[in-house]
């Protein structure tokens, strides 16, 4: 959703339990359960950390900030989930939280030692938004096991930048922080790649999106509505039609205060 | 090629060997779980170990070790792969 | 205005999205799945080489070991007795020196206050009893949680409690449960209320709940020490040379006690209120880690012992002045203490406890931490033994109390199974949002606390043993 930084603390506060200042550059941090994201999520933000529930959900929130060049960044411990298709109540969060909350930047962390099950999270991402950072984590690990991985050209891949650490040894969370800030200041562009689908998804989207195109002026991706509307998605639209009435209100109000003028 | 379209269920899958999934006869949620994970048909998938008493089975599924029931593995049909088949 | 119709536009996108689904032979949700895994699997095969052959070979080594048929079992007892043997070997040093500097330091703080010239009853609320209950509250309890919390810290850094589902999930399938139930049960081992909204982790809402309701039979970090003090006395000090490995067999057997009544009251719910069949098992067995000794020694030391110890200081405090308080108010002849104790005396008599125990128990509802020192005050207001610094002074005042091997043994059977403390009760009830539930998890256990110590005692007398 494009909102006011007014609309937005708001909609942070009431509908993902996090207080947002205006200044601050906001991260999604979303992974697999089990590759390290807390780490990361304790390496970047130290002490300054918040952790409750989700509004209404029995599902744990973290969340905090960090200084990096002087910008202040408020950082979402998003819920470890395998993917966004939303048959749990951490994975309708975390797409939610993608969705709908609009973060300037998303870092999704891989576990090295399982590259092929993480892509599928990842790309599932990339579909949602395209300011995401890959982390690609537990790299001591997957040394370990003789695994390598050619990080530029996954990169070239990808799309996206992708930074390879080792939390837990501390290491490349400097290079981590830097393309986070490059990012979410706008000085990197990230185009991550898009699933090719078999023929027959990508024709029953062809018929689909004309129709799906006019529903969020483009803050969220038609073609992401029209894949859930293939999934037969339940969840999905309530949120969807949930937030849309949002939306609606703060277009309402921005009507009426033309009105007004 | 004579026993490379046998079908059966990944539960009769023999400690060791590796399989090809043909289909999911699971339903709700387990189904959505088994997908998530990249339980797929095409996917390989190699079983590793059993528990100490033959049950749950651990398999080896893109890298990770997945652990299921034999119930629950009874309903995955794979097929078993012809010799020179790409092994996990 | 484009907003204005975006409702009618998506249920009318959702319209012709229904009827795309219907005429494509197969299910789009599955192919979806399987595409977005067909992109991945190339993308991995661009970038991804393995250098050597075997892509797991040490964790296949350690797996074969740690859930092989003939040693899976053993080796995860010999876990738990090895961990309960470190605590109690390794708490024995530190926890006498804690005793005999914070009780010397005691008849420093007395003499203060006699320097000071303060009232009587105020050197009685503070020293005798705040000063007094928080003392044995950190000796009692830090040395054996500061052991304790890194060793099971280190278990699961390593990948091992992923073993434990794994290996157990069999037996849980059978009391129709879910073998991720043996993770929250070693997350009680911590916290009951730790434990309890771990099992968020199950998936199936029945099996959570059975979890949920069981979760208080794993004796958690409150209830341990009490356990450890009492056979410590009782039991491995009959035995002088081999007590440290004698007291963790006790403490193992308990332990596998509470497991039994777990399985048992799991199978019980499942085919009473609970019913349905067992419903699944999807479980990770991620790579074992090497744990990093920073982050454990971080983790167990502030985020669990410390906060466990704030926690306990935090209710022992007010918990000791007011006991102090009411050993000290007569009625007629007798403290009010006293009162409430004879008043209980009957039915803990029957449960083969005496009054001042079950006492302690109800006062130890806000954290089982308290129960022992809230029990020692207790008795150390009423009779005439005013101080001790070690567990051998300490035993003199619970046989001169009356206690035999028997309430030694009640005791501890009284505290594995008794009700949870407030801060489980309350996590609980945020966890299921069910009144209902909280009660039945708080009824449970005491009933079975009760029956269990009634029918030992009742036997027990009934063959002349005590």
């Amino acid at each position: 959703m494009i909102l006011s930084a007014e609309k937005k603390s708001l909609l942070w506060q009431n509908y993902f339990g996090v207080t947002i200042r205006n200044d601050q550059l906001s991260i999604a941090l979303a992974g697999n359960p089990n590759v390290g994201k807390s780490t990361i999520f304790n390496a970047l933000t130290g002490l300054h950390q918040h952790t409750g529930n989700w509004p209404g959900k029995t599902v744990n929130n973290a969340h905090g900030s960090y200084q990096y060049q002087k910008k202040p960044f408020l950082i979402v411990d998003l819920p470890g989930t395998y993917s966004l298709l939303a048959h749990t109540v951490e994975e309708q969060i975390a797409r939610d939280f993608l969705c709908f909350a609009n973060p300037d930047v998303t870092v999704v962390v891989l576990d090295a030692t399982s590259l092929e099950r993480n892509l599928n999270l990842a790309l599932q991402v990339f579909e949602i938004t395209p300011n995401v950072i890959v982390c690609l984590n537990l790299m001591d690990e997957a040394k370990k096991k003789n695994l390598v991985i050619d990080v530029p050209s996954l990169e070239r891949e990808l799309g996206v930048p992708v930074v390879a650490t080792a939390a837990r040894q501390g290491k490349g969370l400097e290079e981590l922080r830097e393309k986070i800030l490059q990012v979410a200041t706008g000085l990197l562009q990230p185009t991550p790649r898009q699933i090719k689908y078999s023929s027959d998804v990508e024709s029953a989207l062809k018929e689909l999106l004309p129709l799906v195109e006019n529903i969020t002026n483009n803050s969220l991706s038609p073609r992401w509505i029209a894949l859930r509307l293939l999934d037969g998605d339940q969840s999905f639209l309530e949120s969807l039609s949930n937030f849309l009435d949002i939306d609606q209100v703060s277009f309402q109000d921005w009507e009426e205060s033309k009105c007004a003028q | 090629m004579k026993n490379a379209e046998r079908i059966n269920s990944l539960s009769d899958l023999s400690l060791g060997s590796a399989c090809q999934i043909v289909s999911l006869e699971l339903s709700g949620l387990l189904r959505r779980r088994i997908l998530d994970l990249g339980i797929v048909p095409g996917t390989l998938i190699r079983s590793i170990r059993r528990g100490p008493s033959g049950d749950p089975t651990a398999y080896l599924v893109r890298g990770t070790l997945i652990a299921l029931r034999s119930e629950d593995a009874s309903q995955i049909l794979v097929r078993k792969l012809s010799n020179g088949e790409e092994c996990v | 205005m484009c907003a204005m119709s975006s409702s009618r536009n998506l249920s009318e996108a959702y319209g012709q999205a229904e009827y795309v689904r219907k005429a494509y032979r197969n299910s789009f949700s599955d192919q979806i799945v399987a595409d977005i895994y067909g992109n991945a699997e190339q993308i991995t095969k661009h970038v991804l080489s393995s250098k050597g052959r075997h892509r797991i070979g040490f964790d296949q080594i350690i797996d074969n070991l740690v859930t092989s048929k003939w040693f899976g079992y053993p080796l995860m007892i010999l876990l738990l007795v090895g961990v309960f043997w470190i605590t109690i070997e390794g708490a024995n040093i530190p926890s006498g020196l804690l005793a005999s500097v914070l009780f010397a330091f005691q008849d420093q703080l007395t003499l203060g206050f006699q320097w000071l010239g303060a009232p009587d009853w105020v050197h009685g609320v503070l020293v005798l009893g705040v000063y007094r209950t928080l003392a044995w509250v950190v000796s009692v309890m830090l040395p054996p949680m500061a052991i304790f919390f890194p060793l099971f810290t280190l278990l699961e850094d390593s990948g091992y409690l992923p073993r434990i589902a794994f290996n157990l999930d069999h037996i849980f399938k059978k009391a129709k449960a879910c073998g991720k139930q043996s993770l929250t049960m070693c997350m009680g081992f911590g916290c009951n209320a730790a434990g309890v909204t771990s099992c968020r982790i199950i998936d199936s809402p029945r099996e959570r709940l059975i979890a949920i309701l069981t979760n208080n039979f794993v004796p958690c970090n409150g209830r341990f020490p009490t356990l450890i003090a009492i056979t410590s006395i009782f039991i491995g000090g009959a035995i002088a040379s081999y007590s440290g490995i004698i007291n963790a067999l006790v403490i193992s057997g308990m332990i596998l006690l509470g497991i039994a009544v777990t399985l048992t009251v799991s199978w019980l719910l499942s085919i009473t209120i609970l019913k349905g069949e067992p419903s699944s098992l999807v479980l990770e067995l991620p790579s074992y880690r090497r744990p990093k000794i920073g982050a454990v020694i971080y983790r167990s030391v502030i985020d669990r012992t410390l906060f466990v110890l704030r926690r306990a200081i935090i209710i022992a405090a007010p918990a000791g002045a007011v006991i102090w308080i009411l050993a000290n108010i007569y009625i007629g002849e007798l403290s009010i203490l006293s009162t409430v104790a004879h008043t209980l005396n009957p039915l803990g008599k029957l449960i083969g406890l005496d009054g001042f125990i079950l006492m302690a128990f109800i006062l130890g509802l806000p954290a089982n931490e308290i129960v022992m020192p809230i029990l020692i005050m207790s008795y150390l207001s009423t009779g005439s033994l005013q101080d001790f610094a070690s567990l051998e002074e300490l035993r003199n005042v619970l046989v001169s109390n009356g206690w035999t091997w028997l309430t030694a043994v009640n005791v501890m059977l009284f505290s594995l199974l008794h009700w949870p403390c407030a801060t489980t009760l309350l996590t609980t009830y945020k966890e299921t949002g069910s009144k209902k539930w909280t009660f039945l998890s708080f009824l449970i256990p005491t009933l079975i606390g009760f029956s269990a110590c009634f029918i030992l005692t009742q036997v027990v007398r009934m063959l002349g043993l005590a």
